[in-house]
């Protein structure tokens, strides 16, 4: 393992651990850091992935909208997004595959007190999960779903994901995506959701109000986020490193705020529209729940607010 | 004198440029220096340039950088006069 | 061991069938929160329970499939609850992945099964006991975990209770392998008074946040729990872990983990045995059954009785962890063990196993579909006695 490191004088001269702020006696700790585990720091994603950067929107959101972080619980299914489950210092849950909206779904329905964050990507959360993600809009459960669209599976290789635009290369579309992509903004949007945004990991202010704007929501709220996959979707597709996607965000999206979800669908090489695109108004599930219940049975309904056992 | 200040914890660095690039103010530019993992870390170049701002510690997918803004004291003079 | 919350306990002579019963059984141990999807003929429980538990105080949500159910109670117990599923053999093969990932995470939780023939959809209306191997095999990966298999709609209450009290002690997916004729049979059912139900709590762990690991081990190698929402900021995968929980992918963490995770149910082994043994004294037969089957079984018995045969019966209420050295030292007295079963064999291999050719193990299979008829089973006495 020793046998390739290479003489450290070789490098060049090594910076200190951590650059002291010049001249300044007041220096507050950054302020990600109180969420993070940093036990497991360094993280395994990639140099220029934008997974991190979402989670840095998340963790000022967090702070911003006063949540009681004892009661934030981040439930992930599998795939490099859903390592963030792991990295929060918050009570997470890494779930299996496809399986986190279910899980959030028990979890909530158990203790309607906790926010439930769940933080998945598009793979996870719109193939193999897609049959769970539909269903808990169409109830509106309470649910603050954030998914990190890379275009891609990423955790497996780079295979083809249900967001792949046509066109692009994947390990398993060797010759070009061929298969229509969803316009997931659409889908959550003809589902139910209560909240649909899209930004991109360029989009850390936008981004980190969405995520306000969710915690403060009550529903199913979604936020979609692109970021950048170079060692994978970029590398196949010659798009160059996770700092060209960021440029091409910059250059490429479009803000518009309540644009018809039918018209944000996304193309490899067209501009994103991104925004806020639903807000509204819908009962919650477990309101519906309730009042449907204490219709039916008055008296005889008993209402429980947590179903913990002893 | 500085309206912010940023730190750099260049061990968890791994080189992406993010913050470099979209600093509004340009204090950062990529050193030629590597950290252990064999990644370029950013470096201050222009301190008086910065506004504090954070936007590199929004950016930075590592949590490597982040920075804040220079305290006020009380009759409204930058953070030296504070102590 | 304190007793169960009288809200959730239906005192009285019942005259309810099997699925009506373990669905009692459930709230009398304390679950308030179920997750199914309609599958005959294990329908019938959930149905009770969406009737019953808004006046009990607890939730249960119909989901958009098994493998949704299947995780759901999952959620709920990290947020504190008592919950289970139900299902039958379709739904059973889509709730696998989430048995493991109960298994792995240790998340204490009841599985009911009420079986029917398969493979595929097989027969929807009617029996079999053939997702025996699959209830202890299903789930990719080396595990262990607990089955009962109730052979009366009083057995399905008693059981479900047990099913629950072994799934908090040993932090694990037990379960309730019921049947379709078991399921809808009906006959009296007592269920007796919330103080005289003795209900085994959540693990719950006593120490503050900071000194707490969610997967240190205690004396008995089951670790103690804490809920999501109580400030322990804790983290749950289905990865390997250590002990605080954290991914740890090599070799030496997976070899503590998971043999840790077999020994806590396979030390306990003699304490979980559990069944039913008449007239095996001086037998030189033994008919070793279990669910359904042991009805017929004990007819065959008498039958063979009857015509002059020294012959006993053994019946597995626990079928996992199977009994092996009780089986042994049974093997060693008796010239054969005759094993009827509704399915082409398959505890029967775990007899044969346990017997290690100290007697005779003779398989009465049944494709399912119907009961075995008792001289099915008196003929292989019969032929066994020779």
């Amino acid at each position: 393992m020793t046998s390739q490191a290479r003489d450290p004088a070789e490098l060049g001269p090594r910076p200190e651990a951590e650059v002291p702020a010049e001249s300044c006696d007041y220096q507050p700790e950054n302020p990600v850091e109180q969420f993070l585990r940093t036990d497991r720091m360094p993280h395994i994603w990639c140099p220029g992935c934008g997974i991190g950067t979402t989670v840095n929107s998340f963790a000022r959101a967090l702070l911003e909208a006063k949540l009681d972080l004892d009661r934030v619980a981040v439930v992930s299914g599998i795939g490099c997004t859903g390592r963030v489950a792991g990295y929060v210092r918050l009570d997470s849950f890494h779930t299996t595959h496809g399986r986190a909206i279910p899980f959030a779904t028990g979890l909530k329905l158990a203790n309607p007190n906790l926010t439930v964050v769940v933080y998945s990507g598009d793979g996870d959360l719109f193939a193999i999960g897609g049959n769970h993600i539909i269903h808990a809009a169409r109830r509106n459960l309470d649910l603050k779903v954030i998914c990190v669209n890379n275009f891609v599976y990423g955790m497996t290789g780079g295979q083809l994901a249900p967001t792949t635009p046509v066109g692009a290369l994947t390990t398993t579309t060797p010759y070009g995506c061929y298969e229509p992509a969803f316009n997931l903004p659409a889908l959550m949007d003809a589902a139910g959701a209560v909240y649909v945004a899209r930004w991109t990991s360029f989009h850390v202010r936008q981004l980190t109000r969405a995520m306000v704007d969710i915690f403060r929501k009550k529903g199913f709220c979604f936020i979609e986020v692109l970021t950048p996959c170079p060692s994978l979707f970029q590398r196949k597709n010659r798009m160059g490193e996770g700092l060209d996607a960021m440029k091409y965000y910059k250059e490429k999206s479009k803000v518009r705020h309540g644009a018809p979800t039918s018209e944000v669908g996304l193309t490899i090489d067209g501009d994103i529209i991104v925004g806020k695109f639903v807000d509204r108004e819908r009962p919650e599930f477990l309101d519906l729940l309730r009042s449907q219940l204490a219709a039916q049975l008055g008296d005889r309904y008993v209402e429980v607010e947590h179903l913990v056992c002893s | 004198m500085p309206k912010g200040y940023v730190a750099i914890n260049v061990e968890r660095c791994k080189g992406c440029g993010f913050c470099v690039e979209f600093c509004p103010t340009h204090v950062l530019a990529m050193s030629s220096a590597f950290n252990s993992k064999g990644y370029h870390p950013p470096h201050v170049v222009n301190p008086e340039k910065c506004t504090g701002c954070d936007l590199c510690g929004m950016y930075c997918p590592d949590f490597a950088i982040y920075g804040w803004k220079a305290p006020e004291s009380k009759n409204g003079a930058k953070s030296d006069a504070a102590r | 061991m304190p007793h169960a919350d009288p809200r959730g306990v239906l005192t009285g002579v019942h005259f309810m069938d099997g699925d009506h019963a373990a669905c009692e059984g459930a709230l009398a141990a304390g679950a308030r929160f179920a997750a199914g999807y309609p599958i005959t003929p294990s329908t019938e429980i959930v149905e009770r329970f969406a009737a019953r538990i808004p006046t009990v105080g607890g939730v249960f949500i119909q989901m958009e499939d098994e493998l949704a159910a299947s995780i759901a109670i999952a959620g709920a117990v990290w947020a504190g609850a008592k919950a289970f599923t139900v299902t039958s053999g379709p739904g059973f093969s889509l709730m696998m992945e989430h048995i493991g990932f109960a298994v792995m995470t240790e998340t204490p939780c009841v599985f009911m099964n009420v079986q029917r023939g398969g493979p595929s959809t097989g027969l929807p209306t009617l029996p079999a006991q053939a997702d025996m191997m699959q209830a202890r095999w299903g789930s990719h990966g080396d595990y262990e975990i607990i089955a009962l298999s109730p052979n009366s709609p009083q057995e399905c209450f008693d059981l479900a209770v047990r099913a629950f009290n072994l799934a908090e002690e040993f932090r694990v997916p037990v379960m309730l392998m019921m049947d379709e004729v078991v399921g809808h049979m009906t006959e009296k059912v007592v269920i007796p008074p919330a103080e005289q139900i003795e209900i085994y709590p959540r693990r719950h762990t006593r120490l503050p946040p900071g000194q707490y690991k969610p997967y240190a081990p205690g004396p008995d190698l089951v670790p103690e729990m804490a809920h999501a929402g109580e400030g322990y900021r804790f983290h749950v995968t289905g990865l390997t872990h250590d002990e605080r929980g954290y991914p740890s992918m090599n070799a030496a963490a997976q070899d503590r983990l998971v043999k840790r995770l077999k020994a806590k149910i396979t030390r306990a082994a003699d304490r979980l045995a559990c069944y039913e043994e008449e007239g095996t004294e001086d037998a030189d037969v033994v008919v070793i059954s279990y669910g359904i089957t042991s009805r017929v079984a004990q007819r065959a018995v008498e039958m063979a009785r009857a015509r002059g045969v020294r012959v006993g019966r053994l019946r597995l209420i626990t079928v996992w962890p199977f009994p092996t050295r009780q089986i042994r030292a049974l093997a060693r007295r008796v010239k054969a063990l005759v094993v009827p079963e509704l399915n082409l064999g398959q505890i029967v291999l775990e007899v044969e196993r346990a017997a290690a050719g100290q007697a005779e193990t003779i398989s009465v299979p049944h494709a399912g579909g119907s009961v075995h008829a008792p001289e099915q089973i008196l003929d292989a006495i019969m032929e066994v006695a020779k």
